[in-house]
């Protein structure tokens, strides 16, 4: 049955790496006052001619959720992987944990916007692929993984196959396996875009009950305004290609438990007001 | 599906066929009218009469012509697997060698198979490579385009999750090729048994493929046609292996990795 996808390749230096983010987790959890958890210092980058983002800062404290915002092909996806360390910007600086360069990447765990599960590994191994990566034996990382199932909303799926997940649960599973790479940031780049407008509110809310105890440091991108307010402590609304801060705005009581009531309140519509016209301004 | 609405249909015709060609084999008129003496083309019962008569004598045979095809086909795996694998881990190398590998496809079998027997003998050794040669190819070739088709954004998180190569390949590479090797793997089931009748025709002393030459040249047709049925069911069984075993292996839905 399994084949190839199992057979244990030992490789150490990644079980020292892990330690070494589980660590850094441990700190950024804490909160160490005036340090960030992410710094970008007057960032630009261009793909050749096409300018993509120009000077922007951005300063994220540990374990906040820091939505951005943007109109489509404004350059969001490319600031993820610029912060995760895929990328290199062509100018500027960018910090995460203190840490620049590649570096950074072993802060980050990065969830794209397709789940890109295995379809041959089960939801349980496939959550628990960053652990298997780091050296973890099968047995001890199927249970670190099983552990987080209950919670997740995805108890009773341990064994089944992506082909047999619904949309939602297959984020969730893409999310736990982002979760388990043990990092303390999370790069979040539109992980509900996929998936139909009931589905999407409901993972809304789901989301917003996970990272509420978390404390992980998370940048979400999206080009849902809703979500943005609902989920995030801040949320930055970027202009059109080059791509700027057109506002900043701060959520006064980000994740509430009941979110049909949240975003119909009339403080919810004001914001979403704000952050629509500035969208607009900024698309112009 | 059923078994009887699976395998009703190939079979109904199969049997219709042969029993037009007993008919046609058993009124003299057919055969005087196209000038065909009786026996150019045996009866379907003449073969298995002589498929019965001939039994210890062909079984023989057919298990020195499996035993041909089963190791030049391993052989062949293992080794385009081997080759498939450092291609796709150094550009250089598959710039260097995949023109070659197509070229050694362009050789017909036939051309080399004497040439194996001067330089190797009348051996099993001459057999064996000519099988892997011909397997060698479609194994090769679709691994490594299984291997090369793999969606670039898995690599990517691969990376982000910390995997380095040896971990990609074997985590996400490896796996995601395999419908790739098993599509190679069963067009060189079918042409290893060809290969083998080219080999036992360029020398060799049992075989069905000698069989075959043997039977022809004494004007022995029906035997002929026996172990032209034995080759047949041959192939269609390790075919029909080699299927099964794909289908356990690759039991998840290969046709895409995710439903974007």
């Amino acid at each position: 049955m399994r084949t190839t996808s199992e057979a244990p390749i030992a490789e150490p230096q990644s079980v020292t790496r892990a330690a070494e983010a589980a660590a850094q987790g441990g700190t950024a959890g804490g909160g160490q006052g005036g340090r960030a958890a992410v710094e970008l210092e007057g960032v630009e980058h261009s793909f050749g001619e096409l300018d993509v983002i120009r000077r922007l800062d951005l300063f994220v404290r540990p374990g906040e959720v820091l939505s951005i915002v943007g109109p489509s092909g404004c350059g969001k996806s490319t600031l993820l992987e610029l912060v995760s360390g895929l990328r290199e910007p062509t100018r500027g600086r960018i910090a995460v944990n203190g840490q620049g360069g590649a570096a950074r990447l072993r802060s980050c765990a990065y969830m794209p916007q397709r789940d890109l599960l295995l379809p041959w590994l089960s939801a349980l191994d496939n959550a628990a692929l960053a652990v298997r990566i780091a050296g973890v034996p099968r047995r001890e990382a199927r249970k670190r993984a099983g552990e987080h199932f209950d919670r997740l909303g995805l108890a009773g799926f341990e064994g089944v196959r992506p082909g047999e997940l619904s949309g939602g649960m297959r984020q969730r599973v893409a999310f736990l396996r982002t979760l388990m790479a043990g990092r303390p940031v999370l790069l979040l780049d539109e992980p509900f875009a996929s998936l139909d407008a009931i589905t999407r509110a409901e993972m809304q809310s789901w989301l917003a009950g996970v990272l509420g105890p978390d404390r992980h440091t998370v940048l979400l991108v999206t080009h849902d305004v809703e979500e943005a307010l609902y989920l995030s402590d801040r949320v930055i609304v970027l202009s059109s290609r080059p791509a700027g801060v057109a506002d900043r705005i701060e959520i006064p009581a980000p994740r509430a438990a009941d979110r049909a009531a949240a975003v119909t309140s009339p403080e919810f519509a004001e914001l979403k007001e704000r952050a629509l016209r500035s969208l607009a301004e900024g698309a112009r | 599906m059923s078994a009887a609405r699976r395998f009703g249909a190939p079979v109904a015709v199969i049997v219709v066929l042969l029993g037009l060609w007993e008919i046609a084999a058993q009124w003299d008129w057919i055969a005087n009218a196209l000038n065909i003496q009786d026996f150019l083309v045996p009866a379907p019962s003449d073969i298995a009469t002589s498929l019965w008569d001939d039994r210890s004598l062909l079984l023989d045979d057919t298990w020195v012509t499996l035993r041909e095809v089963l190791l030049g086909f391993l052989c062949a795996l293992a080794a385009g697997l081997g080759f498939a694998i450092v291609l796709h881990l150094s550009d250089t190398l598959r710039r260097a060698f995949y023109p070659l590998l197509v070229a050694s496809q362009t050789i017909p079998p036939v051309a080399i198979a004497p040439i194996l027997v001067v330089w190797f003998g009348f051996g099993l050794g001459p057999k064996v490579l000519l099988i892997a040669l011909v397997c060698f190819f479609p194994v090769t070739v679709n691994t490594l385009d299984g291997l090369r088709s793999v969606d670039p954004q898995l690599i990517t998180m691969m990376r982000t999750l910390g995997a380095g190569r040896r971990q990609i390949l074997g985590r996400v590479e490896l796996p995601s090729a395999l419908p790739f090797f098993f599509s190679g793997t069963k067009i060189a089931i079918a042409v290893a048994v060809i290969g083998a009748v080219f080999a036992e025709w360029a020398g060799a002393s049992s075989g069905l493929g000698h069989q075959i030459l043997i039977a022809s040249s004494n004007l022995l047709t029906a035997r002929m046609f026996a172990a032209i049925t034995l080759l047949s069911v041959m192939a269609i069984l390790l075919f029909a292996v080699v299927s099964l075993i794909e289908r356990r292996v690759v039991s998840w839905d290969s046709r895409g990795v995710t439903r974007a």
